[in-house]
């Protein structure tokens, strides 16, 4: 049972780690301690993404709705974009899910992207796990408004719903390269417009190919149309199998590889060695490919004269 | 870290043009904003107040009912336990009526003539005196 009380403490331990004020793992201490969940609990975390208007809060508002129906509580993680010049931002996902704000077992948090690009905050990840823990049965991570290249909810979700409307450029063209293949449900929104029949089966002949259905809904979120069919596929993928696992620790993986690389490279070039080379290069006494080439080595460690 | 601040519209109130521009210009003076459209109950502010971990609460009211809506929000934010999330208000309130809101925690009202420049430069004081250093707090507690 989510009391009020599991609402205070989790937003601020997310805000913990939000703010890098704790980590993950004694933000996740605090919440045990406070008598919140258990470490053991598992929450079903869906991944709501697709392009900006394509009406993802209207829907989560709706998926909400229907898990509630079902007695299960609900948590929602809402990206919305920061400014990259002032890095301030206006959440306004919750607007559309106000119905819910006088009940316990929904709760809803906004994110600002900050420094993220990838569709996601950098702290989206550690706030779901925190859910999690707290107790929800079903995390809700709804991204920014995404085109093609923002795939970081495969590293979080355990099934992604890609939600797009009619007649979106060229047929399927916004959400063609990286979108189509994180997909385990697609969603045509706003199926009362012209050309969402179209839009659906150009969805449904670029994934014929794929090794398992994906199956491909119309809704209307405004008003409910198409909802049950989208819960009941949802349903209908649980515990199937551990696809999307494997495709979130393999992402996860190269992301913190990454991560780590960049660290690890700035701190080469803030070394003596380094230093040097900058100099020579700022002396002339050396071309930027050489410099390159020279700061690699300083960065792969000592490499001998041949 | 970001100033989040709650801009909260209460009551039977129709118009959130004013809450929208101020919304903007809030982000613009790099604040992360939480609007939560238009007919708010003090139970919807508060709770969203409480998920959002919102620095700041901005109520504003134009249609008169302050001093019934802002002794509830008060209440509601003691019965969390979350007092330390600061209040404030703006809109159009009358000047008598401002001793009494302060008196019952809210920490500031900003009235018509206050521009936004007066707003921010008010948010960003009032936290630094009252604000995060509640989340600093706790996370040393926690350590």
């Amino acid at each position: 049972m989510i009391t009020h009380r599991v609402h205070r403490d989790l937003a601020r331990a997310i805000s913990g780690v939000e703010n890098g004020i704790v980590e993950l793992a004694s933000a996740l201490a605090t919440l045990r301690a406070q008598g919140h969940g258990g470490a053991e609990h598992r929450a079903e975390i869906i991944g709501i993404t697709g392009p900006p208007g394509a009406g993802k809060s209207t829907l989560v508002d709706r998926l909400i709705e229907g898990f509630r129906a079902e007695g299960q509580s609900v948590a929602v993680i809402a990206v919305d974009p920061s400014s990259p010049f002032t890095h301030g931002a206006v959440l306004g996902d919750r607007v559309r899910m106000q119905r819910h704000a006088g009940d316990a077992e929904v709760y809803i948090r906004s994110m600002a992207s900050r420094s993220s690009g990838g569709g996601l905050a950098p702290a989206t990840r550690d706030a779901v796990r925190l859910a999690e823990a707290a107790g929800f049965d079903i995390v809700m991570v709804e991204t920014v408004g995404v085109g093609q290249v923002e795939l970081e909810v495969v590293a979080v979700a355990d099934l992604i719903v890609v939600v797009t409307v009619p007649a979106l450029g060229d047929g399927v063209q916004a959400i063609k390269a990286g979108l189509t293949e994180i997909a385990d449900i697609f969603v045509v929104n706003m199926a009362d417009r012209p050309g969402a029949n179209r839009t659906a089966i150009d969805l449904k002949q670029m994934v014929r190919a794929s090794v398992r259905e994906i199956p491909v809904l119309q809704t209307i979120a405004q008003d409910g149309t198409g909802v049950s069919e989208l819960l009941s596929a949802i349903v209908e993928r649980r515990g199937e199998d551990d696809t999307n696992a494997v495709r979130a620790v393999r992402f996860e993986v190269v992301r913190q590889a990454r991560d780590r690389a960049v660290a690890a490279a700035l701190a080469a070039l803030d070394s003596p060695d380094a230093a040097a080379v900058l100099e020579r290069l700022r002396d002339h006494e050396l071309t930027r490919n050489d410099a390159i080439d020279a700061l690699l080595t300083i960065l792969g460690g000592p490499v001998h004269a041949h | 870290m970001p100033i989040k601040v709650l801009v909260a519209k209460p009551g039977l109130d129709g118009h959130d043009r004013g809450a929208k521009v101020l919304a903007r210009s809030l982000r613009d003076a790099g604040m992360e904003v939480v609007y939560t459209g238009l007919h708010q109950t003090p139970e919807m502010i508060v709770n969203a107040a409480i998920q959002e971990d919102v620095d700041v609460v901005g109520v504003s009211i134009l249609s008169g009912a302050h001093m019934t809506v802002f002794p509830k929000i008060m209440e509601l934010l003691k019965q969390r336990e979350v007092e330390d999330i600061v209040v404030l208000g703006g809109g159009v309130i009358q000047e008598d009526d401002v001793p009494k809101l302060k008196a019952i925690g809210v920490r500031e009202i900003f009235n018509a003539e206050a521009s936004t420049q007066d707003l921010i430069s008010g948010i960003e004081r009032i936290v630094a005196e009252y604000g995060r250093d509640r989340t600093r707090r706790e996370a040393a507690g926690a350590r």
